[in-house]
C-alpha cells in the first residue's frame, strides 16, 4: 500500500514549463503551478490531458514556513489513478484564481477554503462564508487561530493524564462559555449582518406582465427546521408561482469543526470521529481514514481484515441504498410506510455491526492495518443468511412493490434531470453521478483494498432524473449483495491486524489522499503530517457536501413541490454536509 | 410505573367494596396527567446522529407508538415535546430557541445524546454549544452517543414519570405571566453573543 499520492508518469514540468514544477518535498508527490497561470494549466489539464473530474479542493495552512498551500486533486472519468497539483501563496495576502470557470465543482469547496482557511479566490461568483455566518470572527482552521475551548496544540493534553487534574473548560474561559471576542467588543453596538449578502446572491427576479405591472419574486425559506431537508438543511428559493427561479443552499447548522478538533487529535482518536460524518455509513467513513493513514504509514493490511472490510462496506452500502429508498418514498408523501420495511433490514445489519464492533451506528471498527475485533463463525452465517437469502428477497421486494408504482413514476421521470456533461462538471460522484450515464465507481476505476477480486458490474443508469436515482440505489443493492456473496465464499483464515496495534501511531512526513466509493459519493480524507503522532492537515471530502454544487441546476426550471424529491435523490447526510 | 402512594395521585377516600366495581375515585391531577402522559407529541425535528435513532425508535422493531409519543409533528405549534436529538451548533442555535419559544406550554425539553447534554465529543469545537441546558429547560437527559433507542424509550418513560408528579396548582404554565416567558435568542456577532450575558461580555473584552 506505499503507493504515493495519485501520480502518473508523466512530465508537466516539461510539458509547462517556467508555471509548473514537480514537489520534491519529502514524502510530498505531484505539482506545484504558479498562481497567476493556474486557470489556464487546470483547463489545458481539462481538455488535451482529459482530467475532467475535480474531486476535491482544499488548503493547507504551512504556518512555520508561511505558506498557505491550495491543493487539487483531479481524476479522470474514464478510470485510472489521478493527478494533484497545489499552488503556494503567501500567508499575508493568499489570492488565487477562481477555478470556478474550468470546475464548476469546485465553487462550494472554494467557499469553504475561504470560509475557515482565508483564502482569497479571484474571480468566484459568490465567495460568501458557507460553513461559518457572515460576521464571524477569524478563519478557524488557521493554526494561529485558537478555539475558546482551546488547551493545547496537540492531543492528548496533559490535563487528561490519568494523574492529572481535572477542570471545566468554562471555568478556564473568561466569558465562562464556549465562545471569545474581539478585544473592546461591545456587544450592545452590535450590527448582525444577518442574510443579507445570502439573498443578494439570489438572481434578480422580476416579471412585467401585458398591463406593465410589476411582479415581485417570492422567497422561500426551505429549512433549517424542516421535515423533508434531511436534518438541518436550509434552501432559500426564489418563486414564480410555484416555478423555481433561484435557489441557494445554506449549510453550516450542523458544523461540528471536525477538521479542527482532527488537527488536534492522535491518528487513532479520529477514528470515533469519522463514524460522526455520514452517520449511515460509520464503516465506509472508518475505512476510507484507514486507508488515508495506511497509505501514509506503508503498513500492509492482512488478507482476513481486507475481505471483513469488503464485507463492512458493502453491507453498510445496501442499508444506506434500502434507508434513501424509504426516506425518497417519504418525501414523495407515501409518509412512513416504505421507511419503515427499510428500517426492519436497517436493524438486521445493524445487529450485524453490533455484534463485530460493539455499536449499532457508531461502529469504530476499523484500526490502522486491521480491525478492531475478529468476525466470529456465528456472525459469518447471519451476514451469509441475510447475503443469500433475505436481503436479495427483500431487494425483489421494494421493486415489486414501489418501481412501477404510479405515483412514484409519475413524480420521479424527468424530474431533476442532470445531463451527463454537468454531472462531471460539478463534480457530482457516487451513484447520482453513475444514474446520469457515467459509469464511474472507484471500486472499478481506481481500486482500492480487494475490490479488483471481486465479479461485480457498475451499476448505471442513462436518463439523469429522480427516477433513474431511484432505480440505481435498487441496482447498487443487487451488486453489493453479489460482491458480499462472493466475499463470503472467500473469506479465509488469518491474523486480522499487522503488529500491535498502538494507541499512538506515528507517521511519516508527507501527504496522503486515501478515497473510497462511499454509499454516497467519493469519500476522501487528505492528510497531511509533519511526522508526528497528529495530523498537521485533516481534510474529508464529504460526497454529501460536493454533491450538493448541482442541486441548484437541478431544481431550476422545476417546481418546489419537486424540490424535495430531487433534494432526496441525491442522498445526503447533514453531519458529513457541514462536518 | 405510577406512584399511587403518592398524596397527589391518590384521593385519599375510600370506596365501598360493593361500589368498586361500578365507582372509580381519583384525583383530578392523576385525570389530567394520565392524559398528557399518554400522547406526548413530540417535534419533528432532527439536529443529528441522534435523530437516526430517534427515527429507529419509531420504527418497527422499537415502536414508541406504544408510550403514545409516535406523533411526530412538523410544526412547533403543535409540539409538546422538543427532543433535542444532536449536536447544537452556535450557528444552529438562535433557531433552537425560536422553536422552544414557540411552542405552546405545557412543554418538555428531552436532550437526547452527549452533544446535547454538554457538548459530547464535539465539546471542543469553536461552532458548537456546550449542552442545550445553557439555554433551555432539560427535564430529561439521556446519555449515549448515540443512546440506543432502548435508552430514548427509557428517557421518555422517565419523562412520563415526571409529568405524573406535576400537580395543576404548582405547574409553570399557570402561574401568573407564564405565558409572557420567553427565552431571549442568541446573537450572531463575532461569536455567539447571549443576549442574557451582555454586560459580562462587555466588561471582559473592555479588559482584552
Amino acid at each position: 500500500m506505499t503507493i504515493p499520492v495519485s501520480t502518473e508518469t508523466l512530465d508537466l514540468a516539461a510539458k509547462f514549463p517556467g508555471i509548473v514544477t514537480p514537489d520534491e518535498r519529502e514524502g510530498y508527490s505531484g505539482w506545484i503551478v504558479k498562481a497567476d497561470e493556474l486557470a489556464a494549466f487546470a483547463a489545458s489539464l481539462r481538455d488535451d490531458l482529459g482530467y475532467d473530474f475535480l474531486s476535491s479542493v482544499t488548503g493547507v495552512d504551512y504556518l512555520p514556513e508561511k505558506k498557505l498551500e491550495v491543493v487539487y486533486h483531479v481524476y479522470k472519468t474514464t478510470g485510472g489513478p489521478g493527478l494533484v497539483f497545489k499552488v503556494q501563496l503567501p500567508r499575508k495576502k493568499p489570492e488565487v484564481p477562481s477555478l470556478t470557470p474550468v470546475y464548476p465543482g469546485a465553487d462550494f469547496q472554494e467557499r469553504e477554503a475561504w470560509d475557515l482557511l482565508g483564502i482569497k479566490f479571484t474571480g468566484h461568483p459568490d465567495l460568501r462564508r458557507i460553513l461559518m455566518w457572515e460576521g464571524f470572527e477569524g478563519h478557524p482552521l488557521r493554526k494561529d487561530w485558537k478555539e475558546p475551548f482551546y488547551e493545547e496544540d496537540i492531543k492528548p493534553y496533559s490535563s487528561r493524564w490519568p494523574e492529572g487534574k481535572h477542570s471545566y473548560a468554562e471555568d478556564r474561559n473568561p466569558f465562562n462559555d464556549n465562545v471569545q471576542f474581539p478585544k473592546q467588543f461591545d456587544p450592545e453596538k452590535w450590527v448582525p449582518e444577518g442574510d443579507a449578502a445570502l439573498y443578494g446572491a439570489l438572481a434578480e427576479y422580476r416579471t412585467t406582465d401585458e398591463d406593465g405591472l410589476d411582479t415581485d419574486h417570492i422567497v422561500v425559506n426551505m429549512g433549517p427546521q424542516h421535515p423533508s431537508t434531511h436534518g438541518v438543511f436550509r434552501a432559500v428559493i426564489t418563486l414564480d408561482g410555484e416555478d423555481i427561479v433561484s435557489m441557494k443552499p445554506v449549510m453550516g447548522y450542523l458544523h461540528r469543526n471536525h477538521e479542527k478538533i482532527g488537527e488536534r487529535n492522535t491518528y487513532l482518536h479520529n477514528m470515533p470521529y469519522t463514524d460522526r460524518l455520514d452517520y449511515f455509513c460509520s464503516m465506509t467513513n472508518n475505512h476510507g481514514y484507514a486507508l488515508a493513514v495506511e497509505k501514509l504509514t506503508g503498513i500492509e493490511v492482512p488478507e482476513r481484515t481486507e475481505y471483513i472490510r469488503v464485507i463492512m462496506d458493502e453491507l453498510t452500502r445496501i442499508q444506506n441504498h434500502f434507508i434513501l429508498i424509504g426516506m425518497l418514498l417519504n418525501d414523495l408523501g407515501a409518509y412512513f410506510t416504505p421507511a419503515l420495511y427499510a428500517f426492519e433490514e436497517r436493524e438486521l445489519i445493524l445487529d450485524i455491526f453490533e455484534a463485530v464492533a460493539g455499536s449499532r451506528m457508531m461502529c469504530n471498527y476499523f484500526r490502522f492495518g486491521g480491525v478492531a475485533r475478529d468476525v466470529t463463525p456465528e456472525i459469518l452465517e447471519k451476514v451469509s443468511a441475510l447475503a443469500f437469502d433475505r436481503l436479495p428477497r427483500k431487494a425483489d421486494e421494494f421493486d415489486r412493490l414501489l418501481t412501477e408504482n404510479e405515483i412514484l413514476v409519475s413524480r420521479c421521470k424527468g424530474v431533476g434531470r442532470l445531463s451527463s456533461e454537468d454531472a462531471i462538471k460539478y463534480s457530482m460522484s457516487g451513484p447520482s453521478l453513475r444514474a446520469s450515464g457515467v459509469p464511474y465507481d472507484i471500486r472499478k476505476a481506481d481500486p482500492y483494498s480487494i475490490y479488483d477480486r471481486f465479479d461485480f458490474d457498475v451499476a448505471v443508469r442513462y436518463n439523469g432524473d429522480t427516477y433513474d436515482r431511484y432505480l440505481i440505489r435498487l441496482d447498487e443493492i443487487r451488486q453489493s449483495l453479489r460482491i458480499l456473496q462472493q466475499a463470503i465464499r472467500q473469506i479465509p483464515e488469518g491474523p486480522i491486524q499487522t503488529g500491535k496495534s498502538t494507541y499512538l501511531t506515528k507517521t511519516p512526513a508527507g501527504e496522503s489522499y486515501g478515497r473510497i466509493e462511499a454509499p454516497k459519493g467519493e469519500l476522501g480524507y487528505y492528510l497531511v503530517s509533519n511526522g508526528t503522532g497528529n495530523p498537521w492537515r485533516y481534510h474529508v471530502r464529504a460526497p454529501s457536501f460536493i454533491n450538493i454544487t448541482a442541486l441548484e441546476s437541478m431544481v431550476v426550471g422545476g417546481k418546489i413541490a419537486d424540490f424535495v424529491i430531487v433534494f432526496g435523490g441525491i442522498d445526503v447526510v447533514l453531519g458529513e454536509m457541514d462536518r | 410505573m405510577e406512584k399511587n402512594d403518592d398524596k397527589l395521585n391518590s384521593p385519599g377516600y375510600e370506596i365501598p367494596s360493593e361500589l368498586q366495581g361500578q365507582v372509580a375515585v381519583t384525583t383530578l391531577d392523576r385525570l389530567y396527567n394520565w392524559g398528557r402522559r399518554s400522547s406526548v407529541w413530540p417535534m419533528m425535528f432532527g439536529l443529528a446522529c441522534c435523530a437516526i435513532e430517534m427515527i429507529a425508535a419509531q420504527a418497527a422493531r422499537y415502536d414508541m407508538a406504544r408510550f403514545g409519543m409516535e406523533v411526530m409533528r412538523p410544526s412547533p405549534r403543535q409540539s409538546d415535546l422538543l427532543l433535542v436529538s444532536g449536536t447544537v451548533t452556535k450557528k444552529m442555535l438562535p433557531i433552537v430557541v425560536r422553536l422552544y419559544n414557540q411552542m405552546p406550554e405545557p412543554k418538555y425539553v428531552v436532550a437526547m445524546g452527549a452533544c446535547a447534554s454538554g457538548g459530547g465529543p464535539f465539546k471542543e469545537g469553536y461552532n458548537v454549544v456546550a449542552g442545550i441546558d445553557k439555554f433551555l429547560p432539560v427535564d430529561v437527559y439521556i446519555p449515549g452517543c448515540p443512546p440506543t433507542p432502548q435508552a430514548l424509550i427509557h428517557g421518555m418513560i422517565k419523562l412520563q414519570e415526571k409529568i405524573d408528579r406535576q400537580s395543576i396548582k404548582k405547574v409553570r404554565w399557570y402561574q401568573e405571566g407564564a405565558d409572557q416567558v420567553a427565552i431571549p435568542e442568541p446573537i450572531l456577532g463575532p461569536d455567539l453573543i447571549d443576549p442574557r450575558k451582555l454586560p459580562q461580555i462587555k466588561q471582559v473584552a473592555k479588559k482584552g
